[in-house]
């Protein structure tokens, strides 16, 4: 039953994780896992967690990740690559001013920059998974781009998951820090087989103009949960822009929240869930308008067939003093299947007058009337259905602002019409 | 167009912001104050009800008992103690009944003509009125009109005890059978202490020849109101309804828990209006009434419901008239205003339950938020998954008029079903300087522009009004966001 | 005319605006007379509409020195509503909307607000709609331009025709036109052209402020001034707005 807090905190020992000893590590844990154990998992009754049905982390012992064996048949040539939430290597020389460094060793060195702010954009109120992470605080990536460093072409960084003797629950927390007018165009990819939890939370730091393009492919193993919380911090003028495509994962939960934290930040948050079977794929959002004069867009698109579920629930708040907010979202479904669904929860909540802000959200089938158009010229049903499918992720790609990217995502998702 | 002048106007003459908040000065017969099964048998007993109700009432008091206060709605007060307050008070000179108009007290005609309810039927045949009225003063209903006339057509209009007593098997059929007795705390509530409300029934194939009104008047202190209205509208007719609602000016907060319970059969039509002036309480947010109310309606085959309201009283709204479309090719439709000024709290709006085929809704609301007030819009749409070729359209504004108020719009969208289509739109924005300076430049002063801006941007939902509740409800536009500007 | 004999209506003396604390308006002189028609021209950015919002009231400027008399008052210590019922129009560059506010409904408000300030009677829905016909007819102007919520998905040019009829309806003894003329086709601009002309009179008074000098070979201006860089630089006849035709804006700006 979801509620407890389960084997998930109790799988093992955390005396042996990195830095260990170390006060400011060690109470960070701590702290984490007393978060935990007061919320434990959420349940339906939690708000925030309504529409997404946690049963299947429930059951069977956890086991925290050991080193795969053979890492030799894993060919990948990303700058860095995590397996179960381990650091196993960094590819290729970096650009000049972007350093890439496993997290385990970042906190061993205890690096300044980790050591400040580590866990200062993740808050650990109300947020079930990220106590949890924080508990279990060991290893993930860190990346640093130093002042206005531009790199054009994308970092890509592999995420795999690789099935244990018992099922496996890791805790990969990754700390990004763009530094002034820098900017970074950055692909993550998740893989995986098996029947595991994989729980990562990033936190994201963009000082003064930089730029964050944050991309994310999430093709987990049908048999595992992925909730991936991404945290970021928005300073002045900079810029954060974040797109998921999800097709993999029987549970696949997405939660981002921005805080534009000083006037003229902006955010773009984009995604296709692409879902069938019985998946459950989940968007949430929090956008926090704090300072004046920022901007927010969101646009989402879900495609669900079979007995596939999606929820979005996205909420701009605008605080008192944040005038001139622009904020716009909209969300839009494609019901494939008579057994799909799909849950919605747009919110607005506003303290200032100076605003324009507005949601829209539609649900439908494929339009019955452009499909007969097609057929009436010679398409046959199938490809009609195609055609229109295509194009209504092409919606949602389109918003991808990096060429090479949007070609990337692209073929991704379109690839998910054929597969299995 | 006159009625935007008569706005105007009434914005300018009106003085004080509250105009409804004087007391009648009448004497009255109260339950002691508190809740316990005894006030359920003294209110079962004063109304002569039989046994079967009485039981019905006990059942959900003891289930009331079991249930928390909900707390999701973006309202924040002080608890209520349901002991201080007495759950039953009654004009004395209406304990034996008036049995015709003639008889009522002279203090209670001169009330409700003081609030421009005409009670007296030859006045409103000499008016331009054409409106039955049931007037519930307090816990009871003091006067119906036009009894005589609707009985011709077969039509029943009465007050719900006199429901009880004279079409029982009517009230045992229909009572709860929209909003159950256990449905939630207020409702619960309402079932086990409700004094009285309206009844109507509308036979097979009658469409009812004058608009049906329940006019609400909280006037001793320290009570609440728990007014159930029932309203069954029978095969193939159509019946449109008006409630209004005041309430004097006093410094506690009085809770007013009503249920509606509408009752669509099949091909049937009922069209409900509210507008909504209980006392809000004063600038500092002392005083004021809890509006905690529960409107639900059933729609069988090919029936429609279509809720209206204009909600500018009250300290704390929470109010979700709502539609359960059962029935194939039934249509709900949810028109609402809501405007909140200095302390006020409104969290409402609507939930459409899409389950026959081919279901319909349609939902407008508009919400303005003025002075220090909060204004919440909560709506809920679900498509069962049997309810093949089911649309909503859900349209909400928000509006708001200074930086120290707050809007909130929190919709929950639910699709079970492939075929069906559902599109939501909201925005939210300040009222535009370039508007007020515009009309400023034609030579009509702030506050004047303003009341004009607002009533276009509700205008959408006051259209849906009956003529002459369209016109009282600019008006309170009007009023209700007094000392808003400048 | 009697041009000589005109009593001055407005007067601009030596007026100085800022906005967000950048000079747009630097010391201007204008003295308009009952029943003429002036021009102001000048370049994009020259502080033209600056000075139309300033007359008419609008917040966000700061008059940092210099005053404005209209009709011997002081206008700038007026509210932009009883500058209205005093008789002041402006005819805005771009008209705003008001979604829901039936055309016909604003109208009569308008009119009715100013005959109020003027001690008149106010006219009832009978009235009004007798004297609004007659001034869609005069401005060829469809009734079901009216009925529509004010200028709420009007097109360029039924947005300018709504502020001519309205200036007819509120007979206003200043009139001044922003930019009236931009964004109109030849047919739309005969139509808002004839109106001015139809109300021209010894005791109704224009100012035409304008980028083109297409706007005055129809509507003829007894003076011409040349607004740039928040001065005028040039005042003359008629023949100015040619001279500017031929020669572009280029040589005055510099002289500025």
């Amino acid at each position: 039953m979801a509620g407890e807090p389960t084997g998930l905190l109790h799988a093992g020992g955390t005396a042996s994780l990195p830095g260990a000893g170390n006060t400011w590590i060690d109470s960070l844990r701590e702290a984490g896992a007393r978060r935990f154990t007061g919320l434990g998992l959420p349940t339906r009754k939690v708000e925030d967690w309504k529409y997404t049905d946690l049963r299947a982390l429930s059951g069977s012992a956890w086991d925290l990740p050991v080193e795969p064996a053979d890492l030799a048949n894993i060919e990948d040539d990303a700058s860095a690559v995590l397996i179960n939430g381990c650091w196993m290597r960094g590819h290729r020389p970096l650009p000049d001013g972007v350093e890439l460094v496993s997290l385990a060793r970042a906190i061993e060195d205890g690096d300044d920059v980790v050591r400040h702010h580590l866990g200062s954009v993740a808050s650990l109120a109300r947020k079930h998974f990220v106590a949890l992470n924080t508990a279990w605080l060991a290893d993930g990536l860190v990346l640093k781009v130093a002042d206005g460093v531009t790199i054009d072409g994308p970092l890509r960084i592999t995420l795999a998951g690789a099935p244990g003797a018992q099922r496996l629950a890791w805790h990969p927390r990754n700390l990004i820090v763009l530094g002034r007018e820098a900017s970074l165009t950055l692909v993550m990819h998740h893989v995986g087989t098996g029947d595991y939890l994989a729980n990562l939370v990033e936190e994201v730091v963009l000082e003064r103009g930089a730029r964050l393009r944050h991309y994310r492919v999430q093709d987990d193993s049908p048999d595992a949960v992925n909730v991936s919380t991404t945290e970021v911090k928005v300073a002045g003028d900079a810029t954060y822009e974040n797109f998921v495509l999800a097709t993999g994962a029987g549970v696949g939960r997405n939660q981002i929240a921005v805080e534009l934290a000083e006037p003229g930040a902006s955010v773009r948050l984009d995604g296709a869930c692409l879902g069938r079977h019985r998946q459950q794929l989940d968007t949430t959002t929090v956008i926090d308008h704090a300072a004046p004069r920022c901007t927010s867009r969101e646009a989402y698109r879900y495609i669900l067939d079979d007995s596939a579920k999606g929820i979005f629930q996205g909420r701009v708040t605008v605080r008192k003093h944040a005038g001139g907010t622009d904020s716009h979202q909209s969300s839009k479904t494609l019901l494939l299947s008579g057994k799909a669904g799909i849950d919605a929860k747009p919110e607005l909540e506003i303290y200032a007058d100076d605003v324009s802000c507005g949601h829209g959200a539609t649900v439908g089938e494929i339009d019955q009337d452009a499909l007969f158009y097609m057929r009436s010229r010679g398409i046959p049903l199938e490809e009609a259905r195609d055609l229109l499918i295509a194009a209504f992720i092409e919606g949602a790609v389109e918003t991808i602002t990096s060429p090479e990217v949007q070609a990337l995502i692209r073929d991704h998702a379109l690839a998910w019409r054929t597969r299995a | 167009m006159a009625i935007v002048q008569e706005t105007i106007d009434t914005v300018r003459e009106a003085t004080g912001a509250y105009k409804h908040g004087f007391v009648t000065d009448i004497e009255t017969e109260r339950a002691p104050e508190g809740l316990s099964e005894d006030t359920i048998r003294f209110i079962s007993a004063k109304k002569e009800e039989p046994d079967w109700l009485l039981q019905w009432r006990l059942k959900a008091y003891r289930h009331w008992l079991t249930m928390k206060e909900p707390v999701w709605a973006k309202v924040g007060y002080a608890p209520i103690d349901y002991q201080a307050s007495s759950y039953y008070a009654a004009p004395k000179s209406a304990a034996d009944g008036p049995t015709s108009l003639d008889e009522i007290d002279p203090e209670l005609l001169e009330t409700y003509a003081k609030l421009g309810i005409p009670l007296k039927e030859q006045e409103v045949l000499s008016g331009v009125r054409n409106v039955a009225v049931d007037a519930v003063f307090d816990s009871v209903s003091v006067a119906t009109t036009f009894r005589e006339r609707l009985e011709k057509d077969g039509i029943l209009f009465c007050s719900i005890s006199d429901a009880v007593r004279e079409h029982p098997e009517l009230v045992r059929k229909y009572l709860g059978s929209v909003v159950p007795a256990t449905d939630n705390f207020f409702a619960t509530l309402n079932s086990a202490v409700f004094t009285d409300g309206s009844f109507c029934y509308i036979p097979p194939g009658t469409r009812c020849p004058m608009e049906l009104s329940t006019y609400f008047r909280i006037n001793a202190s320290q009570t609440g109101q728990f007014e159930r209205t029932l309203v069954i509208a029978d095969k193939g007719s159509y019946v449109s309804y008006l409630e209004g609602c005041t309430a004097p000016q006093r410094d506690e907060n009085q809770l007013h828990a009503a249920v509606v319970e509408l009752v669509a059969l099949d091909d049937a039509e009922i069209k409900y209006s509210t507008v909504q002036n209980w006392y809000p309480g004063d600038e500092e947010g002392r005083g004021g009434i809890y509006n905690f109310v529960t409107k639900r309606g059933l729609c069988e085959k090919r029936a429609r419901i279509s809720w209206t309201q204009v909600e500018t009283g009250s300290a704390i709204t929470w109010k979700y008239p709502s539609c359960v479309l059962k029935g194939d090719d039934s249509v709900g439709e949810f028109y609402s205003v809501a405007i909140t000024n200095n302390r006020q709290q409104a969290d409402t709006g609507t939930k459409m339950l899409h389950v026959g085929k081919n279901t319909r809704s349609r939902v407008i609301a508009k919400g303005v938020s003025a002075g220090h007030s909060q204004s919440t819009y909560r709506g809920r749409i679900r498509i069962n998954p049997m309810a093949h070729g089911s649309r909503n359209y859900t349209q909400c504004d928000s509006l708001l008029i200074g930086d120290e108020c707050a809007a909130h719009t929190v919709p929950y969208i639910e699709a079970r079903n492939q075929s069906a289509q559902v599109e939501h739109e909201a925005t939210t924005s300040k009222v535009s300087e370039d508007q007020i300076f515009y009309c400023r430049q034609r030579g009509i002063p702030e506050e004047e522009a303003l009341t004009l801006i607002i009533n276009g941007f509700c205008r959408e939902v006051l259209q849906e009004l009956p003529m002459e509740f369209a016109v009282e409800a600019q008006k309170l536009v009007g009023i209700s966001l007094e000392g808003s500007v400048g | 005319m009697e041009k000589n004999a005109a009593m001055t209506l407005l007067s601009v003396e030596n007026l100085r605006v800022a906005v967000e604390g950048e000079e747009i308006l630097k010391g201007i002189n204008l003295s308009i007379g009952t029943g003429e028609v002036h021009a102001i021209m000048g370049p994009n950015g020259s502080g033209k509409s600056t000075l139309s919002h300033v007359l008419a009231g609008r917040d966000g400027y700061q008059v940092t020195e210099g005053r404005v008399l209209y009709k011997g008052e002081d206008l700038l210590a007026m509210e932009p509503e009883e500058r209205a019922q005093a008789g002041l129009f402006l005819a805005f560059q771009y008209p705003v909307e008001i979604p829901g506010v039936p055309t016909v409904s604003f109208l009569k408000h308008a009119m009715n607000s100013v005959r109020k300030a003027k001690g008149l009677n106010t006219l009832d829905a009978f009235e009004f709609k007798k004297i609004m016909d007659a001034r869609l007819a005069d401005l060829q102007i469809d009734n079901s331009m009216v009925r529509r919520p004010l200028n709420a998905g009007f097109s360029g040019g039924e947005k300018k025709r709504m502020e001519i009829l309205q200036m007819a309806l509120l007979e206003p003894e200043l009139t001044i036109l922003d930019e009236t003329d931009s964004g109109l086709d030849i047919d739309a601009l005969k139509v808002v052209a004839d109106g001015v002309n139809a109300m021209r009179s010894p005791d109704r008074t224009t100012l035409v402020i304008t980028h083109y000098q297409r706007l005055l070979n129809h509507i003829v201006p007894d003076r011409v001034h040349v607004l740039a860089g928040g001065r005028i630089v040039r005042s003359g006849d008629p023949s100015l707005a040619l001279e500017l035709e031929e020669s572009g804006y280029g040589d005055m700006v510099t002289a500025a």
